[in-house]
């Protein structure tokens, strides 16, 4: 077992470190060319179409079947009321699945739900033990904490693909940096971030159930993350780099008019060909639960299999082979060892 | 060619083929699209246009003034691009705190640690200096130009 956690820990850790030496060793070599203009736009070709193939590939599966998961009561005597939270839990119609949906994929309705299992002496009889359950946010609060500040830091980014930065990221950083403290301001999201992943790992880690089911792909994506997040904060904050140079080469990506202005610190190239890797690795990855969970059939379906038939498309026009079949194929055999038939 | 399903009595059906296609294809779609069209903001939104890099003069007069060779800044170019806020920050540190105006660059020059008197002394081209990246393109929503 041991063996199994350190294969699985350490190759990606030694992949992520190697990623950060390529982009070092290429912008040694000069490459800068590749590393920002052409890695970038492969990632985001392959992000868009791995993604897309994906999407289209499940949407091809038929599901004739409704199969959500419930956790309440489904529609019964006409007396038994449902509340909200039992509609929500159990939808009958649409609007009812996509307050379901609303609450999982903005709230991780389903991490809320989180229990912990612990055995301990009950009080009255402490040579026993019991298996106790208990409410435990720690992995909601981490993965919350962790895909909102994701996404504040995502949005902040659009600073440098903006000619005049939109409004609403000048709120978000000014919420962001709301305590003012320290030259660059620092940014709550990026302190967050790094916390919430660190916690995401620790906690794969520490727990010798969870360290016996993760896997590689469970610990790359969290020290990828983790490597973006680090070379952000020391760029921002410690290895500066020239700013306004990295603004006219994001415009020039989007713009399509790529330029790569000399003077940019080589923290930048290892910060942008990790981010690329993301999204390279993407669509291949679990990470694609971003486009999964709306397509869930344990999620996105109403519970209404006991009044709206649902039809398999690959159901056929089944030939049976009722018993008198049967009995006038074996008449004769069954009379003969006594067994009672139907017809004579 | 429907595909004849067989068992001990010989065939009991006929398998159809399941049409293949995508189910809730205007749902899909939407939701694609909608996805793709949020994440190319930055490319709609500029529409191909090319933003001119900002582009700080130098030609104030007590610049033009200065022999060729002493035109510099207090640090090196990079440097003061990339670590100038810094450096004002350590200076306003040490000006309002500890009362000490001395400021030693690293090529052991010394200058008075003031924004007023040794920066925009040079650069006293405000809108054509700080504002042509602080304001056009690098504008922070808690900086406020007054």
């Amino acid at each position: 077992m041991t063996d199994f956690f350190k294969l699985h820990f350490f190759i990606p850790l030694g992949i992520v470190l190697a990623l950060i030496i390529i982009p070092y060793v290429g912008y040694m070599a000069n490459q800068q060319l590749v590393l920002a203009v052409v890695i970038p736009y492969l990632a985001v070709l392959i992000f868009l179409e791995g993604l897309i193939y994906r999407v289209i590939k499940w949407a091809r599966s038929p599901v004739p079947f409704r199969i959500p998961t419930t956790c309440a009561q489904n529609r019964s005597l006409p007396w038994i009321k449902k509340s909200i939270g039992e509609k929500l839990d159990n939808p009958e119609t649409t609007l009812q699945v996509i307050g379901r949906m609303a609450l999982e994929v903005l709230f991780f309705r389903s991490l809320f739900r989180n229990l912990t299992t612990k055995l301990r002496r009950p009080a009255d009889h402490p040579e026993d033990a019991k298996l106790y359950y208990w409410s435990y946010k720690w992995l909601w609060l981490g993965a919350i904490a962790f895909h909102y500040t994701f996404l504040i830091v995502l949005l902040r980014h659009l600073r440098f693909f903006t000619e005049t930065t939109p409004g609403f990221v000048q709120t978000i950083e000014h919420v962001d940096g709301w305590f003012q403290i320290f030259q660059p301001t620092v940014y709550l999201t990026g302190i967050i971030l790094l916390a919430a992943l660190t916690y995401l790992l620790l906690r794969r880690v520490y727990n010798p159930n969870m360290r016996y089911i993760s896997l590689a792909s469970d610990y790359f994506p969290l020290f990828l993350i983790m490597a973006i997040g680090t070379t952000g904060i020391l760029m921002r904050y410690f290895f500066k780099v020239d700013i306004t140079a990295v603004k006219q080469l994001a415009l020039g990506l989007v713009t399509f008019k790529p330029t790569v202005p000399a003077g940019i610190g080589v923290i930048f190239y290892i910060h942008l060909f990790l981010v690329s890797v993301l999204f390279m690795y993407f669509p291949f990855s679990k990470l694609l639960h971003m486009a999964g969970v709306f397509l869930s059939p344990t999620r996105n379906l109403a519970n209404n299999n006991r009044w709206v038939r649902h039809i398999n498309p690959w159901n056929y026009p089944v030939k049976f082979h009722p018993y008198i079949e049967h009995e006038n194929k074996y008449r004769q055999a069954m009379k003969e060892v006594g067994l009672p038939v139907e017809k004579e | 060619m429907k595909e004849p399903v067989k068992s001990e009595f010989g065939t009991v059906g006929e398998k159809p083929k399941v049409e293949k296609k995508i189910y809730n294809r205007n749902l899909i779609l939407a939701g694609i699209i909608a996805f793709v069209v949020l994440i190319t903001f930055p490319i709609w939104n500029l529409q191909g246009k090319s933003v001119p890099p900002p582009d700080p003069k130098l030609d104030t007069p007590v610049i033009q003034k200065m022999p060729e060779k002493d035109r510099k800044c207090i640090e090196d170019k990079n440097y003061m691009r990339n670590y100038h806020m810094q450096m004002l920050d350590n200076w306003r540190n040490q000006v309002v705190r500890n009362g000490n105006r001395q400021y030693t660059s690293l090529s052991g020059k010394k200058y008075t640690a003031s924004l007023q008197n040794t920066c925009l002394e040079c650069h006293s081209n405000k809108s054509q200096f700080c504002d042509q990246c602080h304001l056009k393109c690098w504008p922070r929503a808690s900086w406020r130009p007054n």
